[in-house]
């Protein structure tokens, strides 16, 4: 059994009926409960919904504070290497792309890891693109173990593993998996990745399990907006949370609604989602998921992070740089999407604080 | 009113808070001052002591006793490997016992609580463990060598109050340590309910740190937690599992006794 089976049993449901059925008194009942319903889940992304946003953001703010308080977890992604083997429609690396390409050594992964560390974050995202040859298992091995002087919790944002290599990332020292599926709908999956290992729908969709296998301490899924129907694809991502939490009780399940931004290549995103809808799609998981932490990145303008702080967000980035050796060193490489708040640390901190929140900058310790 | 002790320890204050969703850092001596309490919980792994300005621990004031969590625990190894760091860490001897292996609902877990208590205990550990309300566990808490047991009146965080009482109740009833009702006090009427239950103390974090006023919050728990124990003192709290019938069946047996 794996969320595959799930998802087969979903794909085809045709969602707009129940979505024109909802009525007002839909809506009430459901800003009522306790307990969501994966119909009412459902309900929650009609469009008759977008009348009740404020009603929903109003129980996601309580809920919220009741679960996490006043406090917002920041860290920052460090890219180790921009080689890719694959073909993704949507991202600067695809292989196909001319940038410049580039690889940290173990030593300029220690001197970026000192700059970020400089600024008091404590919690740090690894990425790669997908290169076995250039990013082999052992080199993030041996780059999580040079981190790990310098940072409390080191997670991951690279390829998928298998759960054996999941095992070795996790012994020294990885507590925390990042894996988008990207787009849920298997067909337009199929189309913008266009070529390479990624193109393996089901091995990428079972990743976070063969870490949660492994006892991996936090897993983030989530959909990268603007490929589908944005009320489709938060409705899968809502239903593999669902299932991650209920079969792994012991780990921490969080969830990214990243959208497409500029990047190197032509594609541009097919489907639009707006802000309202953004919020509306983060309103309907935090009340189908309570205890499901919601992160939010630098894709997304300083002013809309800020106010989506009360909404439920744990969890931003902050000082951000898409480039590898972009914190520290003079020659960076290209970025692999446009970032939206360039804001440095000490700036996000305040922004934090001025919301009445706590700035988090360690949530976690090796035990 | 009768003092609270703990860890030989003697407490004025029978409101313990927690550190874990306050807006900022910097309101908590002044929540501390309000609220008039001398316990004062925090997870370890939020303690940041490279951080010159963001050291949890230097909000803290002196008099009060910390009291680490092992928060992030998922068993009972890592409970213990949290303690000792926070010993080493200089934040004293006590220790606050969560293992929590259930990420939706944050339920602790008994068994793996018992275990970790045994064997802090034995350390030399003043151990206060965070369990679900169920009295076989905590008799075994209390044999592993607890300084206190802290059952849960609802899940953390839900501020539902006291869903838990009449399990609650029986452990104050048969427990011979204190008994800190802990998670789920959402208004200081509920903290007032729990110790005019016969609690020995209680817990709070949710309901003052997100509090639009945290200071004026834990003034409320404070005054809340007073009267509440001046009720339970003054007996008129106190409940009878069985009927005081106001005329005994077998009064007839003492009748003329005095007379
Ligand atoms: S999204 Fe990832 S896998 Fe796809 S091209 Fe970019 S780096 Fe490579």
């Amino acid at each position: 059994m794996s969320f595959y089976h799930v998802y087969q049993t979903i794909r085809d449901d045709d969602f707009y009926p129940m979505h024109d059925q909802t009525s007002e008194k839909d809506m009430m009942t459901i800003l009522h409960k306790n307990i969501l319903t994966e119909d009412d889940f459902l309900r929650l992304l009609s469009p008759m919904a977008e009348m009740y946003l404020e009603q929903a953001a109003q129980k996601a703010h309580a809920l919220s504070l009741q679960y996490f308080g006043k406090t917002v977890l920041l860290y920052t992604p460090m890219y180790l290497a921009n080689y890719c083997v694959n073909r993704c429609v949507y991202c600067s690396f695809n292989t196909q792309n001319v940038i410049e390409r580039r690889q940290l050594t173990y030593n300029e992964i220690e001197e970026e890891a000192k700059a970020i560390a400089s600024t008091g974050l404590k919690h740090i995202l690894i990425l790669t693109g997908e290169c076995r040859k250039t990013t082999p298992v052992a080199y993030i091995v041996n780059a999580v173990k040079r981190l790990k002087k310098y940072f409390d919790s080191v997670g991951m944002e690279i390829y998928p593993l298998t759960e054996e290599e999941y095992k070795t990332v996790i012994n020294a020292g990885v507590d925390s998996l990042t894996v988008y599926q990207e787009v849920y709908d298997e067909t337009i999956y199929d189309n913008v990745h266009l070529s390479g290992p990624k193109k393996d729908y089901k091995y990428r969709l079972d990743a976070p399990e063969r870490a949660c296998r492994q006892k991996i301490r936090s897993v983030n899924i989530g959909p990268l907006l603007g490929l589908n129907d944005w009320r489709k694809e938060i409705f899968f991502t809502g239903m593999h949370a669902k299932y991650l939490q209920k079969k792994y009780p012991d780990v921490d399940i969080s969830i990214s609604l990243p959208r497409i931004k500029p990047h190197a290549g032509t594609y541009e995103a097919r489907y639009d989602v707006n802000d309202q809808d953004l919020v509306q799609a983060l309103m309907a998981l935090k009340l189908f998921l309570p205890r499901v932490g919601i992160t939010i990145s630098t894709r997304e303008a300083p002013d809309f992070r800020d106010n989506l702080i009360p909404l439920g967000v744990v969890k931003m980035s902050a000082g951000v740089s898409t480039e590898v050796g972009g914190h520290a060193l003079e020659h960076g490489s290209d970025s692999q999407f446009e970032i939206s708040d360039p804001r440095n640390v000490n700036m996000i901190k305040h922004a934090i604080l001025k919301k009445g929140y706590q700035p988090v900058f360690k949530d976690w310790m090796p035990f | 009113m009768n003092q609270l002790v703990i860890g030989g320890k003697t407490l004025q204050s029978r409101l313990l808070i927690g550190t874990g969703k306050f807006p900022d850092k910097k309101i908590v001596p002044e929540v501390v001052e309000a609220s008039g309490t001398q316990v004062v919980t925090m997870a370890l792994r939020r303690v940041d002591l490279d951080s010159k300005e963001d050291n949890l621990l230097d909000y803290i004031p002196k008099h009060c006793t910390l009291l680490p969590n092992t928060s992030g625990a998922r068993n009972a190894d890592e409970a213990v490997r949290i303690a000792r760091l926070a010993r080493t860490m200089g934040c004293g001897n006590w220790v606050k016992i969560e293992v929590i292996s259930d990420n939706k609902y944050l339920l602790p877990d008994n068994m793996e609580t018992v275990r970790a208590t045994e064997i802090l205990a034995k350390e030399g550990f003043v151990v206060l463990p965070y369990m679900n309300p169920d009295l076989m566990s905590a008799k075994r808490l209390v044999d592993a060598g607890a300084a206190t047991v802290m059952p849960l009146g609802a899940p953390i965080g839900t501020n539902r109050g006291i869903r838990t009482k009449e399990l609650i109740q029986i452990i104050i009833e048969e427990i011979d340590i204190p008994v800190v009702v802990d998670a789920g006090i959402g208004r200081p009427s509920e903290a007032a309910e729990a110790m005019e239950m016969g609690a020995d103390a209680v817990l709070v974090n949710t309901a003052i740190a997100t509090a639009n006023s945290p200071v004026h919050m834990g003034k409320a728990f404070h005054l809340a937690v007073q009267a509440g124990r001046l009720a339970y003192e003054a007996q008129l709290g106190r409940q009878s599992t069985y009927g005081n019938a106001s005329s005994p069946l077998t009064g007839f047996l003492y009748e003329g006794v005095n007379s």
